[in-house]
């Protein structure tokens, strides 16, 4: 760093100059590279994604490029992260929130259209009973019609997707037709074949031994209906619901995204099958964040002030044991209950049942099921709030103490006079972040019940263990409809409550910037 | 200490210890537990603390090697274990590199320059990060999807869009290093700047090595923090082989499929090297916890 100011000028400038040359020149080779995914992006019409990236593109060249923006350099990183996978995925989200995004409405109107129009089916009226016929060039296929036989030019089946022109045969081919058992070892080259008659028509293998036309099975109308070519049904595109549909009711599946407006919000609170789980798994969710703070506050706090006991001997080693649980990689452990609480060979019930003769059904019982994950929680969740305590205990002045007992005040008497009161301020925001952790606390109830048992009488993957966050899970990712925007929906419901909290706990700790 | 005693004092030393012993006993049943299953022979033999006869088999299917058990019979590992004890170091390195680099530089501008929008900016990356990204999993999902088709390193199933979506949890971390930043004196960084250094080697050599504690502390949460992570890993990985521990090792104790047996030693061999390492680095570790809740 010294020797370069002290440099002479001629090596600075060439040294600033290539400095120059390779910044621009990266700038450039990461723009082009953003501009073409962004084209792509939007030749596939994902609008929303095409556009996320322009945002993003250029609000990089502009920082980097202007000198007035030097400072925004180093937090342009940091920022463009956030934004790219919390914050849009969070505004995506709630956007989802409105649609009817599921397994069935996945696709775009165009997609779906496209989808249906390339669907075809083959026609019963115009089939061909086949021979195949080895020869020298290649295979003769042999096509026996009513009045007319139809024979091919020599096809080489192993050049994969294979077109080939059907003209009136004279004569039947020379030599033996193929075995059945050879045509089937040919099975898969003939269905990549494609035959083409003089007047035009299409046709591709049936059955082992046919060939049949094939049409199309949608025609599109000027008017952007849709005719069912082999039953003449009509449908009309259903802009409110995302199906094309019969005049009879009837749709036709897959169906497009489109925005129903508050429909998924509504569902939640009209639907009695879907209302009744939600408020269950809202006040659990509820109860269960509550608890767990205060258990492990309890917990934590305890052993925190018997750790700064002077009589104490031996803090190292113990402060070492307590602190196990929360070293113990999360999923291990949870995994490790998961196995301890087993029903059937789980060792805590084999405890259980030698003691007392009792075999609690851990999985399967609502009320035994919330109690293990409460056991567990406080089991991973106390040493963290020991850690914060005993960091808060040591700044309250021990002479309080001191004139404490000189009153006569016990351990009881201290703990609500003086220990809480004084560390009770700088530990609300941490309780806040921690009831908010647990009211989010994914992986405890995805590793240890996964939701079990389930609530009676939900139309959506609803347990009485679930949480708001793995209820959310479930609805999007493991039942069979898949339906994104139901979740979605609950998601944003759970961002509002999760926003709200760390508003508080912002103002609650007063954090300078 | 001229500390009143009452005379009770000896019995409640007494009783806070055996109090004390007999909770970490409690606490460490699971984890011995574990240790004594991962050595008993089969998967669903229940016994003592201290197994009877007791078997490698469990250690040999863990470290990938097939077993062969008296009878004769080879039994193939059930799962790749130490491919995904690579698997998932492989990641939490590569992310935990990133977002020091990312967030050891935001954290500087934000402590040291002046620019609009600073405080707003600041503020309202700490109240993103407490959304969970579970909720938005459907978006991330799309997203990466989408970006797959055009950048094949960064689609579903592959190790660098969980590497990449690690980095969106970087706020945390740009506030516990401002917050160490902030106590670092500037003068120094000033005085160097005034004999002709640029900001960026004021930063370089000048603050970067006085906050190497920080940078550690850092390094260490973000590492483990990766190496945790559940959800996003099990909704991007697909194939059995790019699984990552956190993922892979709940497969063992499917209902119809309970491995217990195999379970134990696979989490007893994984499981260690973290909590070594946890252990060993708590002091820090503690202090980086606070630093970034409390201070401001």
């Amino acid at each position: 760093m010294i020797t370069q100011t002290l440099s002479s000028p001629g090596i600075e400038s060439r040294y600033t100059m290539t400095r120059e040359f390779l910044k621009w020149g990266a700038l450039a080779l990461l723009v082009a590279a953003a501009l073409y995914l962004i084209l792509a992006l939007y030749v596939q019409r994902e609008f929303v994604f095409a556009m996320l990236f322009l945002v993003l593109t250029a609000s990089a060249v502009v920082v980097f490029a202007s000198k007035r923006f030097y400072a925004h350099r180093y937090i342009f990183p940091a920022i463009a992260g956030m934004g790219l996978f919390v914050i849009f995925p969070l505004m995506y989200t709630v956007g989802i929130g409105f649609t009817n995004y599921s397994a069935s409405n996945l696709l775009s109107f165009e997609q779906v259209q496209e989808n249906l129009l390339s669907r075809s089916f083959q026609s019963e009226s115009v089939r061909y009973e086949f021979d195949a016929y080895k020869t020298p060039e290649g295979y003769v296929l042999y096509l026996e019609g009513n009045n007319q036989d139809l024979v091919t030019p020599p096809i080489n089946l192993a050049a994969g997707e294979t077109r080939a022109p059907l003209v009136p045969a004279t004569s039947v081919p020379d030599g033996e037709p193929l075995q059945i058992r050879d045509v089937i070892k040919l099975r898969q080259e003939l269905a990549g074949v494609k035959l083409i008659t003089g007047d035009k028509r299409e046709l591709s293998q049936a059955s082992l031994r046919s060939f049949a036309a094939i049409h199309p099975q949608f025609t599109l109308h000027e008017n952007g209906t849709l005719t069912n070519n082999q039953t003449d049904v009509t449908y009309f595109p259903n802009h409110d619901i995302g199906f094309y549909v019969s005049p009879e009711g009837e749709k036709l599946v897959p169906g497009w995204t489109v925005n129903i407006g508050w429909d998924n919000y509504l569902k939640v609170v009209m639907d009695p099958s879907i209302r009744g789980p939600f408020f269950q798994i809202f006040v659990w969710t509820l109860s269960f964040a509550v608890a767990t703070v205060v258990f492990t506050l309890a917990l934590g706090l305890l052993l925190a002030n018997l750790l700064q006991w002077d009589q104490i001997r031996g803090k190292g080693f113990y402060r070492t044991m307590l602190i196990l649980p929360y070293a113990v990689p999360a999923f291990i452990s949870i995994l490790v209950f998961k196995g301890l609480f087993n029903q059937n060979f789980g060792e805590i019930n084999l405890v259980l049942e030698n003691l007392f003769g009792v075999r609690p059904n851990w999985f399967s019982d609502p009320a035994l099921a919330r109690t293990m994950i409460l056991i567990v929680n406080t089991w991973l969740g106390y040493p963290y709030m020991m850690l914060l305590c005993m960091g808060l205990l040591q700044a309250i002045p021990r002479d309080l103490y001191e004139a404490s007992a000189m009153d006569g005040a016990g351990p009881v008497n201290n703990l609500f006079n003086i220990t809480l009161p004084l560390i009770i301020k700088p530990l609300m925001p941490l309780l806040i972040a921690s009831f908010a952790f647990n009211f989010n606390n994914f992986v405890l109830i995805a590793l240890l019940t996964g939701g079990a048992p389930d609530i009676i009488g939900a139309s959506t993957p609803a347990g009485t263990t679930d949480l708001l966050v793995s209820y959310t899970y479930r609805i999007a990712f493991q039942d069979s409809g898949q339906n994104f925007g139901l979740a979605a929906a609950i998601a944003t419901a759970i961002f509002l409550v999760v926003g709200a909290l760390s508003l508080i706990n912002l103002k609650l700790s007063k954090i300078k910037v | 200490m001229a500390m009143v005693e009452p005379r009770s004092t000896k019995y409640r030393v007494l009783a806070s210890h055996l109090g004390m012993l007999a909770f970490i006993a409690i606490i460490l049943f699971p984890l011995l537990m574990v240790i004594s299953i991962s050595f008993r022979s089969g998967n669903f033999a229940a016994g003592s603390l201290l197994p009877e006869n007791p078997s490698l088999e469990h250690w040999y299917l863990a470290l990938g090697i097939p077993y062969t058990g008296e009878d004769g019979v080879i039994t193939q590992p059930p799962f790749p274990v130490l491919l995904w004890l690579w698997n998932s170091i492989k990641i939490a390195v590569i992310s935990a590199v990133l977002i020091l680099a990312l967030s050891t530089t935001s954290a500087y501008a934000f402590a040291r320059m002046r620019f609009a929008g600073k405080g707003f900016v600041l503020k309202s990356m700490l109240i993103f990060q407490m959304f969970p990204p579970v909720l938005s999993l459907v978006a991330l999902y799309a997203l990466f999807d989408q970006i797959g088709n055009h950048v094949s390193w960064l689609g579903l199933n592959t190790h660098g869009a969980v590497i990449v979506a690690s980095l969106g949890g970087m706020a945390l971390h740009i506030w516990t290093i401002k917050g160490y930043f902030d106590s670092v004196d500037r003068s120094l960084e000033e005085a160097a700047i005034v004999d002709g250094a640029t900001t960026w080697q004021a930063f370089r050599f000048i603050l970067l090595p006085l906050s190497v504690p920080i940078l550690v502390v850092v390094f260490i949460l973000a590492f483990i923090m990766t190496i945790m992570e559940y959800p996003m890993a099990s909704i991007l990985l697909v194939d059995t082989e790019k699984l990552t521990l956190a993922v892979g090792a709940q497969q063992y104790l499917y209902e119809q499929n309970y491995l217990w047996g195999d379970f134990a030693a696979a989490a007893v061999l994984s499981g260690l090297p973290i909590t070594v390492i946890f252990l060993y680095c708590q002091k820090w570790i503690v202090g980086g916890l606070t630093a970034g809740g409390v201070k401001g």
